[in-house]
């Protein structure tokens, strides 16, 4: 299996492993259920977001607004259901969330596809001009009264039990959630046509059209469906925090970016897999939530971070100005 | 008249004002090699647009099986059994072989999943018609230009196509591969698939093609049988201008040469290089690729130093680590890929020629002298007859002649010795080639040196005075330029061939 062992997943996986067992043999602690439980509740969130920014990126575009849509979704769905005064229930809520999301992403889609404008500088704006007009005319002072089916749901454990030293740990609903995005995304990428033309339009974007892909649709489909699951990610975050802060999330698409391209997934376009950008992601919540078993400050966490994204970048790229220059000679 | 696989007539096109196709008609029978010849811009290109639906046309008929098209596009085309092979290929350098082939087919029969054991089934059966066998699953991006060209052949084959459109198909391609090229047009023949053959090389318009449509300035000026037409016409017809073809000679060298080396090597590329290169001659080199001849040009240029040997410079050794010492030592190169390697696409003709030579344009206070730069690039212009509406245009809107030319400017403002060109002409149209060479041969005649490196047999025979053949990076003999015809560089280059087997074919060697 020489091909397997080439792939950036495989690399991203040994380092994982190497941190877990260097962490784990300096502090016990790190391999117990409740680290464990905890480092899976880290990345309910953040795991939606590692998807939708891979998708992002295959696509051939970037998008920062992502975190400025979940918050915006979400604060706005609270605020709607609080004002309607009656208990919606759970699903409503989440959907409530998930179409404000898919029409801001429309917004990010419609001005890439049909302006062809660069999507760093589109989803730059909009974000900013999304948190803006939350900020002003939604509201801007945390709400920590949930109606009370979010509430509940926030609460409501998958798996619960109590360890030997008495510590209750569980997991949010919420997990599950996370789990079906992940596994739809996986299909969608891999098995379907909208999936591949995808991965086809950040390939060769010229070439997609010329097969006949329409990739003004790919490109609205992408970011409208980036921003209705930022959307339910941040309705996610409401029901775990319990309480909804306007100014929430805000500021972590850069490690989110980091996290999808430590996995593999490369900047310019056309290249990565979930399995990828979610090991990206456990090596980013491992570092956050662990180093600091370990003894490390946390304010070496970030240098830590950014070292990796570094190296995990200038390795790949180093391997492949490697590979292409690697000549068998010719002098026989 | 009975009907024909597609008829176009009386197509009519234009861009912003640009008035690009002119009452032009084509005619593309059951079966047949048809050849679409015209020099860069004269609306080739458009006029495959608008027979694959690409672009509407403003005025004018498609008739597909007789039958009247009108508001065609790509999906109906397609369907249709018209398929285009783009210069480019139109391929994903990040799907597997496979997904390119069949992820057409897929989405035209509008699927909406992937069965992918079914893709890889009709993969390997479109690989198998061309009779080629590549590895499904391997990524695209790590294939040689000639295999991506399979693979689009392959790909329009998927869709029982009836019409395979193939835009300027060899330019990328050695003499083997475009011999490999058309023995698979012959099968596709065999097969009752009409081919329309996008060209400006002369040799293989001729030896394709049962019919030719001669496109000059957006009007199509004739369309005849390959054999009432012969070379001479062909070219009037293209240029609108006689053009005669000459040797370059020169007396016999003596004295100091320009450029030496002695027994260069370069580990794994090349090893023994011996060649000498005298004021006033056009020494040509060639070799499949893979033979170690750019990886020669480079090593003289500094981008990969050879690892042994020497090289001497007016008799002097010099020693060239580095680009920058090549240009000390007046060695310029103009590389073979010019879009990838030589040209700021999205920059002004003007800074492109300017830019290794900024030094030379400053004014007293070292900031740069903006009359001296317009001078300097106008006379440029002037000189080599660049096209261009204005030296401020992006030189992405020029034609790949021009194009070709700003390189060479942009070598030439740094006044070298020794220039090494590596494939010229390649992607430039009749006119403009001819254009090329006589700025070369001048250049020469001003006591330049120059090493050019080609596929182009004729290309080779008319320009250089003497022409070397490398081959597994050994230089194996070396001809006098007017007699080196295809025999001859067939002699020489199968003369060793009895001690291995074929040379592996590499894409990113040369």
């Amino acid at each position: 299996m020489r091909k397997w062992t080439k792939t950036s997943e495989f690399y991203v996986a040994i380092i994982i492993l190497v941190l877990f067992a260097a962490i784990g043999s300096q502090n016990g602690a790190f391999f117990s259920s409740a680290n464990m439980f905890d480092l899976i509740r880290s990345s309910i969130v953040p795991g939606i977001f590692v998807i939708c920014t891979m998708m992002v990126i295959i696509s051939g575009g970037i998008d920062v607004s992502f975190p400025a849509i979940a918050t915006f979704s979400m604060f706005s769905a609270t605020k709607i259901i609080l004002m309607l005064d009656f208990d919606v229930p759970v699903f409503a809520a989440f959907l409530l969330a998930g179409i404000i999301g898919l029409g801001l992403g429309l917004i990010n889609g419609l001005l890439i596809a049909f302006f062809k404008l660069p999507t760093l500088i589109v989803t730059l704006g909009t974000s900013s001009m999304f948190s803006g007009f939350l900020l002003t005319f939604v509201g801007s002072r945390q709400i920590s009264n949930l109606p009370a089916p979010l509430e509940q749901f926030g609460k409501t454990q998958v798996i619960k039990f109590t360890t030997d030293a008495g510590i209750t740990v569980g997991l949010p609903m919420s997990v599950l959630i996370t789990a079906a995005v992940v596994i739809l995304v996986a299909i969608m990428m891999k098995y379907t046509m909208i999936g591949r033309g995808i991965y086809t339009l950040g390939g060769d974007p010229v070439s997609a059209e010329r097969i006949g892909f329409n990739t003004r649709f790919l490109q609205c489909f992408v970011y409208g469906f980036v921003g209705f699951l930022a959307g339910i990610a941040g309705m996610i975050q409401t029901t775990m925090m319990r309480s909804s802060n306007p100014v929430d999330l805000l500021g972590t698409e850069l490690l989110i970016i980091a996290a999808v391209v430590l996995g593999g997934v490369r900047i310019t376009g056309g290249h990565g897999t979930v399995t990828g950008a979610l090991l990206g992601l456990l090596l980013i919540v491992t570092i956050q939530n662990s180093l600091i078993l370990v003894g490390i400050p946390s304010y070496w966490q970030r240098f830590v971070i950014g070292a990796l994204i570094l190296i995990g970048t200038g390795v790949a790229a180093y391997q492949i100005k490697r590979s292409s220059a690697k000549q068998s000679s010719i002098l026989t | 008249m009975p009907k024909a696989l597609i008829e176009l007539n009386h197509i009519n096109k234009s861009f912003a004002g640009v008035h690009a196709l002119k009452d032009v008609s084509l005619r593309i029978e059951y079966g047949e090699v048809h050849c679409l010849a015209g020099e860069n811009g004269c609306g080739k290109s458009t006029l495959i647009k608008v027979m694959s639906g690409v672009h509407a046309p403003d005025h004018g008929e498609i008739r597909i099986d007789g039958q009247l098209r009108s508001g065609l596009n790509p999906i109906e085309a397609i369907n249709s059994g018209i398929q285009v092979i783009y210069q480019d290929f139109s391929i994903f350098p990040n799907l597997t072989v496979a997904e390119n082939i069949a992820l057409n087919g897929e989405l035209a029969a509008r699927k909406k999943w992937i069965n992918w054991s079914k893709m890889r089934q009709t993969a390997k059966q479109a690989l198998d018609k061309v009779g080629v066998d590549l590895d499904l699953n391997a990524k695209v991006e790590h294939l040689s230009v000639a295999d991506k060209q399979l693979i689009a052949i392959s790909r329009a084959l998927m869709h029982e196509a009836k019409l395979i459109v193939m835009d300027e198909p060899t330019t990328a391609l050695t003499q083997k591969e475009v011999r490999a090229l058309f023995r698979v047009i012959e099968g596709l023949k065999r097969d009752g698939i009409s081919i329309l053959f996008v060209s400006h090389k002369l040799e293989e318009v001729f030896e394709l093609s049962e019919r030719i449509t001669i496109m000059r300035n957006g009007k199509n000026v004739i369309s005849e049988r390959a054999d009432q037409l012969n070379r001479e016409k062909l070219v009037y017809y293209m240029t609108g201008r006689q053009i005669d073809e000459s040797y370059y000679e020169i007396g016999k060298q003596s004295g100091t040469p320009l450029l030496r080396t002695d027994n260069l090597s370069l580990k794994g590329c090349f090893e023994h290089i011996s060649l000498s290169i005298h004021p006033g001659e056009i020494v040509g080199l060639t070799g499949l690729l893979g033979s170690g001849r750019t990886e020669l040009a480079e090593a003289l240029f500094g981008l990969t130093p050879a690892t042994s040997g020497e090289i001497f410079r007016d008799g002097e050794p010099v020693s060239i680590r580095s680009v920058q010492d090549a240009e000390t030592h007046g060695i310029a190169y103009v590389p073979e890929d010019r879009l990838t390697e030589g040209l700021f696409l999205e920059q002004s003709i003007e800074r492109n020629m300017v830019v290794s030579v900024i030094d030379e344009q400053k004014d007293k206070w070292g900031m740069i002298d903006r009359r001296k730069v317009k001078s300097a690039v106008r006379s440029w212009i002037q000189k080599l007859g660049i096209a261009a509406h204005s030296p401020l245009a992006p030189v992405k809107t020029l034609s790949g002649g021009n194009q070709q030319r700003v390189v060479l400017a942009r070598w030439l403002a740094a006044s070298p010795k020794v220039l090494i060109l590596n494939g010229p002409s390649v992607g430039v149209d009749i006119g403009s080639k001819e254009d090329i060479h006589q700025v070369i041969r001048e250049l020469a005649g001003q006591g330049l040196g120059v090493l050019m490196i080609s596929d182009d047999l004729p290309e080779l025979r008319q320009s250089c005075n003497r022409v070397l053949v490398m081959k597994r990076g050994r230089i194996i003999g070396e001809a006098e330029g007017k007699s080196f015809t295809q025999e001859v560089w067939s002699e020489l280059h199968d003369a060793r061939d009895d001690d291995a087997g074929p040379v592996e074919r590499r894409g990113n060697t040369a």
